[in-house]
């Protein structure tokens, strides 16, 4: 297998994906309705008994719609893989002289392309609702770029999740009590010191904690020392070389 | 490769197993596929056939057997193989948000074919299977027919000289079968070599050269359709007579040569021959001595169902789903 069938393959399987992104647009609006109605709902409703000292809450809020866009839209790898695996396509790739990786890392890209338009529609429906969009255009980019990588590391998850469970509905029902934790009992909404103490040591230092708490940070320019920025890319990192392998060998023995 | 018996097989399958956890899929199956001609793997749902033809498309490995495709081993250099096959498969494995044009370019690119011949290879495909009014539809709007057509083309696209049909008609409606079968027929007429699974009788019986039954993971008959029919079926032969007389002379005539006593209803005598064409010119000699030539005569070979009922002891078709659903 030389390298540009690898290269070749992987830009073939990643726009096929990124057409039916384009062809069935509900799985975008889906995956961006839920994260449109928290920013509503903590802006407006819930957000004036949040208090959070030294910062707007909208400045505080929006890193963690952020992170949980990323991470509730990890679901559609595991959706895309399962119908694949269901429909049989997965079948016909592995009997064709294609490169064998370009399934998953096709599945992958095309996910964090589909993150790019759905983080910049939120950026939007931020600004439309008093988010700053940031102090610096490269604190911004900065930040911008720290939930791609974080998103990229769910999708490696969900991709061995998809292949698991074979069928798409499963891969949604399976999917969310296993997020909810994650998602909630973090920093994304509300300030960890808020929380009971037994829970506050996972929900400060968990990843999606930490992501937000470095997007925050690279947004607003505080702690430029970037000890949470570091820690942020450590988990990303250690998720995708723990997580990729597993989907890989999951995907040889999904046969 | 070449065969003691001087045979050139393309498709070479030796004692091969496959197990699932405790079910053993395939157990011990020998097969070979002559080179341009059809092998038929006829069994009722579950007898193996699929997984048979998963491990021939390097899709599954083997847990044990050889199993080779002109002369490549699966095992060893499956890449090898994946470049000289093609696969249509029951599931019809097409991507339903592609139309069918980017369908076909997409199989193009991954089976690497020069970058400027994927598109007229496409469009050509989609010419000669009728596809060119739906070529720019989304394939989810495509019919079963349509989507067994599109599907057959994709496996084609690298022009693979090997090519596996995995129950191609499974589930079509009769009119979309016929359409099917003549589009095999063509493939076959220009040499390629194609092993068909199918728990069709009429199927097998019509597309393949040679058979191979299976049940429950195991070889229980082969050969030629016709040669298993004369192993196996009884040639049944109705004949008419002008007074009901010569009816009953002629069946105490034609006694000797069948496989039970004739049976005799008004003018019309059902004899029951075990070898065919052989046992019928004695009949009619027999007749034509005794002087009780018929009226009319209707001959009626077994079908590759009788067939199957006679080596299994159950229908080819009697628990099968014949719909899409099991694997």
């Amino acid at each position: 297998m030389s390298r540009s069938h690898v290269v070749g393959d992987t830009y073939a399987v990643t726009t096929r994906n990124l057409i039916a992104y384009r062809r069935v647009p509900e799985l975008l609006v889906f995956s961006t309705i839920q994260p449109v109605l928290f920013v509503l709902l903590f802006r407006y409703v819930f957000g004036g008994a949040i208090n959070v000292p030294g910062v707007d809450y909208v400045d505080y809020l929006m890193p963690g719609i952020f992170a949980q866009t990323v991470v509730f839209g990890a679901i559609g790898t595991a959706v895309g893989l399962a119908n694949d695996l269901q429909s049989g396509l997965i079948e016909r790739f592995r009997s064709l002289p294609m490169a064998r990786s370009a399934v998953l890392t096709g599945r992958t890209l095309a996910d964090l392309v589909r993150n790019v338009f759905v983080l910049a529609l939120m950026c939007v429906v931020g600004v439309l609702v008093g988010w700053n969009a940031g102090n610096t255009v490269g604190g911004f980019i900065a930040a911008m770029a720290l939930l791609l990588l974080f998103g990229y590391a769910c999708t490696w998850i969900f991709a061995s999740v998809g292949l698991a469970v074979r069928d798409a509905e499963t891969a949604q029902a399976a999917a969310f009590p296993v997020m909810a934790p994650i998602v909630f009992a973090s920093s994304a909404f509300v300030p960890v010191s808020s929380m009971p103490g037994w829970l506050q040591g996972f929900a400060k230092y968990q990843p999606l904690s930490v992501v937000c708490t470095a997007s925050r940070d690279l947004l607003l320019g505080t702690n430029t020392g970037g000890h949470w920025v570091l820690g942020a890319l450590a988990w990303c990192i250690g998720i995708i070389v723990i997580s990729a392998p597993l989907a890989v060998l999951r995907y040889r023995r999904s046969a | 490769m070449t065969t003691p018996e001087g045979r050139s097989d393309a498709i070479v399958v030796e004692g091969l197993v496959k197990r699932f956890g405790d079910v053993v899929a395939v157990d011990g199956v020998s097969l070979r596929g002559e080179r341009g001609k059809v092998l038929g793997l006829l069994g009722p749902n579950g007898a193996g056939k699929t997984t048979t033809v998963r491990v021939l498309t390097t899709v599954l490995s083997a847990d044990a057997g050889r199993v080779e495709v002109l002369g490549h081993d699966v095992r060893r250099d499956p890449q090898t193989v994946r470049t000289i096959i093609g696969l249509a498969g029951q599931f019809a494995a097409v991507d339903p948000n592609l139309t069918g044009r980017e369908n076909l370019r997409l199989i193009g690119r991954l089976t690497h074919l020069p970058k400027a011949t994927v598109g007229p290879r496409a469009d050509e495909l989609l010419e000669r299977f009728g596809l060119v009014d739906a070529a720019n539809r989304p394939v989810r709007t495509y019919s079963g027919g349509m989507r067994r057509r599109l599907d057959l083309a994709a496996a084609l696209v690298h022009r693979p000289p090997v090519l596996f049909l995995d129950e191609p008609t499974t589930g079509l409606d009769p009119a979309s079968r016929l359409g099917l079968w003549e589009l095999i027929e063509e493939l076959l007429a220009e040499g390629t070599t194609v092993l068909l699974t199918t728990q069709y009788l009429e199927e097998a019986d019509r597309l393949a050269d040679h058979i191979v039954v299976i049940d429950k993971g195991r070889v229980i008959a082969e050969g030629a359709p016709t040669d298993l029919k004369a192993t196996l079926g009884n040639t049944v032969a109705e004949f008419g007579f002008a007074d009901t007389a010569t009816a009953a002379a002629a069946a105490t005539a034609a006694a000797p040569f069948a496989v039970r006593p004739p049976t005799v209803a008004g003018t019309a005598v059902h004899v029951e021959l075990a070898d065919g064409a052989h046992a019928l010119l004695e009949v009619l000699r027999a007749l034509d001595l005794g002087g009780t030539a018929p009226e009319a005569l209707a001959v009626r070979e077994p079908s590759l169902d009788d067939v199957f009922l006679s080596l299994t002891g159950h229908h080819a078709v009697d628990d099968a789903d014949t719909g899409e659903g099991a694997r």
